[in-house]
């Protein structure tokens, strides 16, 4: 994680600096130099014609005065939070049943991922489609579930938990392969131990494969929390941020106002907000969960 | 290409958004100076891409090339990534020598910060080239008085669409003319449990239409010509607040059903509800009838579409035969070119040329152009042509669709606005009192 230190007992023998080179160049040509420039870019008045022009801090002022934003900011709080809780949910379980042995289980698994083959923007054009309110399958599902005009893109809200739900869908499968992979690698002594203990599987699954599961749970964790502040494209297709504003969460505000308003400026202060964001949450998962330890649970075996 | 002008095209897009650091620093980066712009003569024309329009537009290119010994090159974008592109493009070394914009707002923002070479001295100097474009379309791409873009392709006037079987069956017989006849026919078109209307109002632009109409109308178009011109008050005028009224009446009627907002026009939800025979009409921009051709084309064959004016509204300062839409698009000339002579005289010398006007009609669009009564009725859509050009050539004002008139942010605040009236979560007055803040 951090670069060797000399003199140092612990480094001893460790690759050199140099090693880290590459990367620390494509790091510093592909992530420092645009954060920098964002930032700067954030203090400007730019349309994206000619030069940006200096401004201050006015577009850090209007931040705090956008409802917008306040608004974007808690629909990506409330996206993260309940599209990380419906995806563990079901991709853990999902995860852990088709880790185990058996055709029909590889069969379904192979049907499960088929969302992870597809790019964003089909798996949205797909959805638009079933999502019409008279020719697509809202028509069909919206009287059962009590929604008699399948209006549901179209409801404020309704819209967003649309979104939760193809969000969700299309990331799902990848959180269910990092299950499936984890439970795989739990030895199988444990189990063997659990049994002749008088473990069923119920406690089998609670006592053994969840705390084994843990590390993965954290990856997993973080990837869809920090993953969540990108979640843009498929919004984009199947609303627009709409109704009104009622699916317009953060990244896609800062779209909206960089490439249909032509607000750069304005839209890089969003991508500053965006980036801190991110960078607090995924440092604030590893230190509350303690995965910057390192810590294994494999000790003694 | 009318659809094109319209369609979101979100997946690139989608990338761009992913560059948005990358592109905001576009101007300062190295960029292609190395490979372009050093040598003179090359000349680099920009365009939205579309199969049929893009052979008439090289073809014109050719000629030019051959006739001038230059060498002009075309370079055609997909729409949404190249409105991105150009604003990050115009006033850089990559700048384009000639290229395709909306008029207007659009076209006002890049001759502010002059980067636009003025047309009317070589449009004086050429009067039968000045003459052969419709007024009232060459004056979207005039700003200040000075012509900054001549006209490129066809007109895209709005109007309505309407399925005759479904009037009939409703006992309708002819398309309303005055706004009364229009609602009598809307309850007639429930009684039979039709839809009205239809209306893909996941998308704000298509809402907008009304909006545009019903100004029009009620108080003709200098008041959204004050909107343009940023006079303060403008948007809380009676008018606009009167039209959104009329908004709100016509969803209250339930003249769009209950669903229309979940309802998409990239994707056909609007026209299948047309075509279908499950709504009635539809408002849209003259693309629908391509459009329709390309998706329903057993609709079209059967001659079931029908299309008219939007109607006349009693006791409305607005003349009835007014229009509202896109005019055209428009070619500009960079005034940073290495030869701006030489791109003014490619405008100059292609875009009234027999040719290219002929080439444009074969693929179906209207050119803005005079004296073209005979040649429109010809081919798949003549019927439909020749209304669109003569409601074009005899309209006293067309007035360009606000999307693209106003500027960019401002367009956006009121794309959402609308779409928050339509869905009864913001007031008409609640509307005009948001956007008077916005434009301020």
């Amino acid at each position: 994680m951090t670069p060797a230190r000399h003199g140092s007992v612990a480094t001893a023998g460790r690759p050199g600096l140099v090693w880290a080179a590459p990367v620390l160049l494509f790091f510093g040509l592909f992530a420092l130099l645009p954060m920098g420039a964002v930032v700067y870019l954030s203090l400007t008045e730019y349309s994206g014609i000619g030069t940006p022009a200096w401004l201050g801090g006015d577009h850090w002022a209007r931040l705090l005065d956008d409802p917008i934003f306040f608004d974007s900011l808690w629909k990506s709080a409330a996206l993260t939070a309940l599209s990380w809780l419906f995806q563990t949910a079901i991709a853990l379980p999902l995860g852990v049943f088709i880790a185990a042995p058996g055709r029909s289980r590889a069969l379904l698994a192979a049907i499960f991922f088929m969302p992870l083959l597809l790019s964003g923007a089909a798996i949205a054009l797909l959805w638009t489609t079933l999502f019409d309110p008279n020719f697509g399958l809202a028509s069909v599902v919206g009287p059962w579930i009590g929604v008699e005009d399948g209006n549901f893109i179209g409801s404020p809200t309704l819209a967003f938990y649309c979104i939760l739900l193809v969000v969700s869908w299309q990331f799902m499968p990848f959180h269910t392969l990092l299950y499936q992979a984890a439970t795989r690698q739990i030895p199988h002594t444990l189990y063997e131990a659990a049994t002749i203990d008088g473990a069923g599987r119920w406690r089998q699954f609670r006592s053994v494969t969840l705390p084994q599961l843990r590390d993965t749970l954290i990856t997993s964790s973080v990837l869809i929390v920090v993953g969540s502040l990108t979640y843009f494209e498929v919004i984009l297709i199947i609303t627009g941020g709409g109704p009104g504003t009622a699916t317009r969460i953060l990244p896609l505000h800062m779209y909206l106002e960089g490439f249909r308003s032509f607000d750069m400026g304005y839209a890089s202060a969003l991508a500053v907000v965006l980036l801190a964001l991110g960078a607090a949450l995924s440092l604030l998962v590893t230190r509350v969960t303690g995965y910057h330890r390192m810590a294994s649970q494999r000790e003694g075996l | 290409m009318a659809i094109a002008s319209r369609r979101r095209s979100t997946i690139g897009a989608a990338v761009l958004a992913l560059l948005l650091t990358t592109a905001a620093c576009g101007t300062s980066g190295p960029g292609e100076t190395g490979s372009e712009g050093s040598s003179g003569a090359d000349l680099h024309l920009w365009t939205l891409q579309n199969e049929g329009i893009n052979e008439v537009q090289q073809a014109a290119i050719d000629r030019f090339n051959e006739e001038h010994d230059a060498s002009l090159e075309m370079t055609t974008y997909v729409n949404d990534p190249y409105k991105s592109k150009l604003q990050t493009s115009i006033g850089s070394p990559n700048a384009p020598d000639i290229f395709y914009n909306w008029g207007g707002g659009n076209l006002e923002q890049y001759v502010d910060a002059d980067q636009v070479a003025p047309l009317t001295e070589a449009l004086d100097e050429n009067p039968d080239v000045r003459d052969a474009f419709l007024p009232s379309v060459l004056d979207v791409g005039t700003v200040d008085g000075e012509v900054y873009g001549v006209p490129m392709q066809g007109v895209q006037p709005v109007s309505f669409f309407y399925n005759k079987d479904v009037f009939a069956e409703a006992g309708i017989e002819e398309f309303p003319a005055t706004w009364t006849e229009f609602m009598d026919a809307v309850d007639k078109l429930k009684a039979i449990d039709v839809q009205p209307i239809a209306l893909a109002g996941s998308q704000g632009w298509t809402e907008l239409m009304y909006l545009e109409y019903f100004l029009d109308r009620l108080g003709g178009p200098e008041k959204f010509q004050a909107i343009v011109a940023g006079e303060p008050g403008a948007w809380q005028d009676e008018a606009v607040v009167e039209s959104m009224r009329m908004v709100r009446e016509l969803v209250d009627a339930g003249a769009f059903g209950t669903n229309y907002a979940s309802v998409n026009y990239d994707n056909q939800g609007s026209q299948a509800l047309l075509t279908s025979g499950r709504a009635a009409m539809e408002l849209m921009g003259s693309w629908e009838v391509t459009g329709l051709n390309d998706n329903f084309p057993e609709f079209i064959e059967a001659g079931t579409l029908g299309w008219a004016d939007f109607p006349a509204i009693e006791g409305g300062a607005g003349n009835p035969d007014s229009i509202v839409g896109n005019p055209s698009n428009f070619y500009s000339v960079s005034s940073q070119s290495d030869d701006v002579e030489a791109a003014v005289e490619f405008l100059m010398t292609q875009m009234t040329s027999d040719e290219y006007v002929q080439g444009m009609m074969e693929v179906g669009q209207v050119p803005a152009i005079a004296g073209l009564e005979d040649q429109v009725g010809e081919g798949t859509f003549g019927d439909f042509n020749t209304y669109a050009y003569e409601m074009v050539r005899d309209a006293p004002s067309f007035t360009q669709s606000w999307d693209q008139a106003l500027p960019p942010d401002l367009s956006q605040t009121m794309l959402t606005n609308i779409q928050q009236v339509f869905n009864g979560q913001m007031t008409p007055e609640e509307f005009a009192d948001a956007m008077e803040q916005a434009a301020q």
